[in-house]
């Protein structure tokens, strides 16, 4: 399916990697993120937090805070409304402050505005709350046992959601192999880690609130804020400034706009509240650490046959995005493989800990992992190549998974060859030295959700461009976010394409719920192609109406005509031509504003089962990943040293951002591999909430990455493309670990691989290896 | 009534120097160099990542060495130079570091950038030909969560190169 390359050569702005629109500001400093941002008369916010896990609040006295000269406000729960919020729309369960318990280390309980950060800390310090510590519920293994505390009513056991879903005949399917195996893998509590930390800047001025604040979605956030002060959504306003990285940990309110905003309306002054990095950890949202059970047939051949999958997922204190963190962690898994019969049985449950939402890949890279090492077993106890058996397995373009999901474009087969081959793969595998691997992991992610997270009409993606009353400028506006990923970059070029001007002419106006046209958010790897179908269609829009009335002025035919780079000429007569900006010009004296407006809404998609929207896409990403380490048997050290990394995401709008999202994703799914995992002590205390303790890979942990492509043109997306940004993530967990097992013959079921458990394993390994020798 | 009599916090006199220009504050004591830059000259391109000196995002450069901007007291850097970002830029035109940065695609969410770019720039001050390794080596204290630095080093290397030509 892909498009032929003498097409793509027509092409003016897209498929070039012009620099990011906001590259000078960020290299200068002139980019302000929220917290940087200054108004007069702003006041500092600061949240108290709980320091028990688990506590019922018997009393808060704030009368000595109050007392502080230069504090304007301190607030709890009886200060603000008491209606519930979260993502999920059957689960609203949080409270801006707690109200009868706390249900984790860093539970918000008061807030105040001071004058200077200093005061407002000194304030915090002045808060006298009394609490009864209660047991916590810490192990999700035990969460649902009738002995353990509850932590909310109406979750029994502490299940905060319970999944089955069965595609085809899964036990027939396990009955009817050659091979089948049962393993269990368990993932960690990874955190998102944006450089910037969550803020917000609220302000409250004749009934209107305006929310500046660091967002993946200013909908969402719109749409979450008027619902919990009982605002209309019309007097809610949220915009962003620059956004410091988000990576899921964005897209929901994270408190700081509920709590700023309840402090602005209490004093009348805007109120500034920037989270410090302890809060960034607490708050959480990041991974759910999951513990998967994967029991899968396979033909002598290597063909997969069935799969039941199972999980223990812990949601930590609140749902936030868990619901459908849950849920994708099985529908992903049978997207990149080919087979029938299909089980899926979960439980997210509720601890005491922080809460987990979404993170990059959302609930699927885990999974992934345990799939991606599994197969590699399975291969191996048939004696095949771990190329081989993903070869047989690979999706097919046109096909459809168990669980209703419709694959149009897939050049998996494509790509997996390319990365054998670009790795030297044939020549490496089970040939290298002592102490090094080389191991392969696949992903595949949606480009953009189905589905809206609540119920409604609106489409996903609008957008509106406006042409200069000269003609030399266009503006683009797009309630798109780009959070550093380079969404304003690609759409500006996406609109200069369709309007067939120069990517320099685009301006941009982006994510402000007043002045854009709606638009979902930076989320699920959406915004290339849905926003991008909305940017399109606007974009020919403007063309349209340039065209019609360069016919008139050319006297020409309008399908005669065409427009590339500013120049609208007839086809054929290329002397025939007019520039863009003097028909713009007329167009505005003649006609009025020149505006062009574009929507996308994808098709209805997926199955009628219960869950079955988690998962669907117009169009999904295929990728193979192929991976060489070295180990340090003395230490247990893994290094890795090389990535080959082939995707297939479709036509590319600019390959240099392309890329970038792909070495930065791998990098992530690297630091979740091998060091990252939030830990706690006996009584759910967090022991590394800092980025000293909580290790993220620095430039001296990073391998030698070559990203690559297959050619793929997807028929669902604007100019054919798919997305790359999460589901880059995927592969990296399993390419390492299958890579660890080749280069030391250790299989390491759950994350992260820390040179102490490789050591273990190798030791363990020595002793086996020392016994069995004895008894001979 | 005020609750706590304790005494205010001392204040002392800092005069520095930032991006070529001589500044006089009156700092409490306890003010960090990163607040003083932010809160009172509104220079905003020192991030705050950590406050604990682990993430590099208020790299500034004193007396022309990189430093963790959230560790120095404000009354530490009396009578010192400082450079911020907005000091790198002359008359217009970008530093060959931040041009680099530009054209390589080395800035994602741009948050970490400042401090990767002062690093950066001390580095070629100091060693106008850095290895890989030594390029690695110089940024490893600032830490990004985007670009997993493939594109950072190569941008400091293409402006290293640069500057030679």
């Amino acid at each position: 399916m892909s498009e032929p390359a003498a097409k793509k050569e027509q092409y003016s702005v897209i498929g070039k990697s012009v620099p990011k629109v906001d590259a000078y500001d960020k290299a200068t400093g002139r980019a302000r993120y929220t917290g940087d941002l200054k108004v007069p008369n702003a006041l500092v916010g600061k949240i108290l937090r709980s320091p028990h896990a688990h506590a019922r609040i018997i009393s808060i006295d704030t009368s000595k805070a109050e007392q502080l000269p230069g504090v304007k406000a301190v607030i709890t729960a009886k200060d603000v409304p008491s209606v519930m919020y979260g993502i999920s729309p059957a689960r609203y369960d949080e409270n801006i402050f707690a109200v009868e318990k706390v249900l984790y280390v860093g539970d918000k309980v008061a807030a105040v505005a001071a004058v200077d950060e200093e005061t407002a800390v000194k304030a915090l310090n002045l808060i006298d709350v009394e609490y009864e510590v209660l047991p916590p519920v810490l192990d999700p293994f035990r969460a649902m046992d009738p002995d353990q505390p509850q932590l909310h009513e109406q979750y029994p056991r502490n299940i905060s959601v319970e999944i089955h879903q069965n595609f085809g005949d899964v036990d027939k399917a396990l009955a009817d192999a050659y091979h089948v195996r049962t393993d269990t893998f368990s993932g960690t509590r990874a955190a998102h880690v944006p450089m910037e930390p969550h803020a917000a800047l609220s302000k409250w001025e004749g009934g209107k609130l305006t929310i500046t604040c660091s967002t993946q979605s200013p909908h969402y956030f719109q749409y979450h804020i008027a619902r919990v002060f009982g605002l209309k959504m019309g007097d809610v306003r949220v915009l962003k400034s620059y956004v410091g990285g988000g990576f899921g940990g964005k897209l929901e309110p994270s408190g700081a706009e509920y709590v700023s905003a309840a402090l602005a309306m209490k004093t009348g002054r805007p109120v500034k509240l920037v989270f410090d990095r302890w809060e960034v950890f607490v708050h959480h949202r990041g991974r759910h650490p999951q513990h998967i059970t994967l029991t899968t047939g396979v033909t002598k051949e290597g063909k997969l046959l069935g799969c039941h999958a199972r999980f223990i997922i812990d949601g930590g204190a609140y749902t936030s995005l868990g619901i459908a963190s849950a849920y994708y962690a099985g529908a992903m898994l049978p997207l990149i493989y080919m087979f029938d019969h299909y089980r899926f049985d979960g439980f997210r449950v509720h601890t005491n800990l922080p809460s987990c939402g979404a993170q990059r890949g959302h609930g699927a890279p885990q999974p992934r992992f345990a799939f991606e090492s599994q197969l590699d077993m399975i291969a191996k106890d048939l004696g095949m190549d771990s190329i081989d058996i993903r070869l047989v397995n690979a999706r097919k373009p046109d096909t459809m998974t168990p669980n209703e999901f419709k694959v149009n474009s897939c050049a998996f087969t494509e790509a997996i060859q390319k990365a054998r081959r670009i790795s030297g793969w044939d020549e490496k595998k089970g040939k290298l030295a002592s102490g090094k691997g080389i191991g392969i992991g696949c992903g595949g992610f949606i480009s953009g959700n189905g589905y809206p997270i609540y119920r409604t009409r609106l489409p996903h993606a609008g957008a509106v461009i406006k042409v200069s009353e000269q003609g030399d400028i266009a503006t683009l506006y797009t309630g798109a976010v780009d959070i550093g990923q380079g969404s304003d970059t690609v759409l500006a070029q996406m609109a200069a394409e369709a309007m067939g001007i120069d990517f320099e002419d685009i301006k941009l106006v982006t994510a402000d719920t007043e002045t854009t046209p709606h638009d979902f958010g930076a989320y699920a790897s959406r915004q290339t192609l849905m926003s991008g179908w909305a940017v399109k269609e606007a974009g020919e829009e403007v063309r349209r109406q340039v065209l019609e009335l360069a016919a008139e002025m050319l006297e020409a035919n309008v399908e005669d005509m065409n427009v590339d780079r500013r120049v609208i000429y007839v086809k054929g007569s290329p002397e025939k031509s007019i520039p863009f900006e003097r028909v713009a010009n007329e167009f505005f004296i003649t006609r009025g504003p020149l505006v062009g407006r574009g929507k996308y809404a994808p098709p209805k998609l997926g199955g009628s089962f219960k869950g079955a929207p988690v998962g669907t896409s117009p169009a999904y990403s295929f990728a193979a990943q192929i991976s060489q380490v070295e180990t340090d048997e003395e230490t247990g050290q893994v290094m890795v040293t090389d990535v080959w990394d082939v995707h297939d995401c479709g036509q590319v709008i600019n390959p240099t951002l392309l890329h970038a999202q792909v070495e930065g994703a791998l990098f992530m799914g690297m630091g979740e591999a091998m060091y990252e995992a939030m830990v706690f002590d006996a009584n759910g205390k967090p022991l590394n909430a800092n980025l000293g303790d909580y290790r993220i890979p620095t430039a001296l942990d990073v391998p030698q990455v070559v990203s690559d492509l297959v050619d793929s043109y997807e028929p669902a997306g604007p100019w054919g493309v798919k997305e790359v940004g999460e589901g880059a993530t995927l592969p990296t967990m399993g390419s390492y670990a299958n890579a660890i097992y080749d280069a030391i013959g250790i299989r390491i079921y759950d994350m992260p691989l820390t040179p102490e458990k490789v050591w273990r394993a190798i030791e363990q390994r020595k002793r086996q290896e020392r016994e069995a020798a004895e008894k001979k | 009534m005020v609750t706590e009599a304790k005494p205010k916090t001392k204040r002392q006199i800092v005069t520095l120097t930032i991006n070529g220009d001589e500044h006089v504050s009156l700092v409490k004591v306890n003010t960090t160099l990163l607040d003083l830059l932010r809160e009172e000259f509104d220079y905003t391109g020192t991030k705050k990542g950590c406050e604990l000196g682990d993430c590099g995002a208020c790299t500034v450069l004193l007396d022309g060495e990189p430093v963790n901007s959230c560790l120095i007291l404000a009354v530490e850097a009396d009578g010192r130079s400082v450079t911020t970002i907005e000091g790198l830029e002359k008359n217009g035109k970008l530093d060959v570091v931040q041009e680099a940065f530009v054209n390589h695609g080395a800035i994602q969410c741009g948050y970490c950038s400042p401090g990767m770019i002062l690093s950066s720039r001390a580095l070629l001050n100091r060693n106008p030909s850095p290895t890989e390794r030594e390029v690695r080596d110089a940024i490893a204290g600032n830490l990004c969560r985007c670009t997993g630095y493939v594109k950072i080093v190569e941008a400091v290397l293409a402006a290293s190169a640069e500057s030679k030509a």
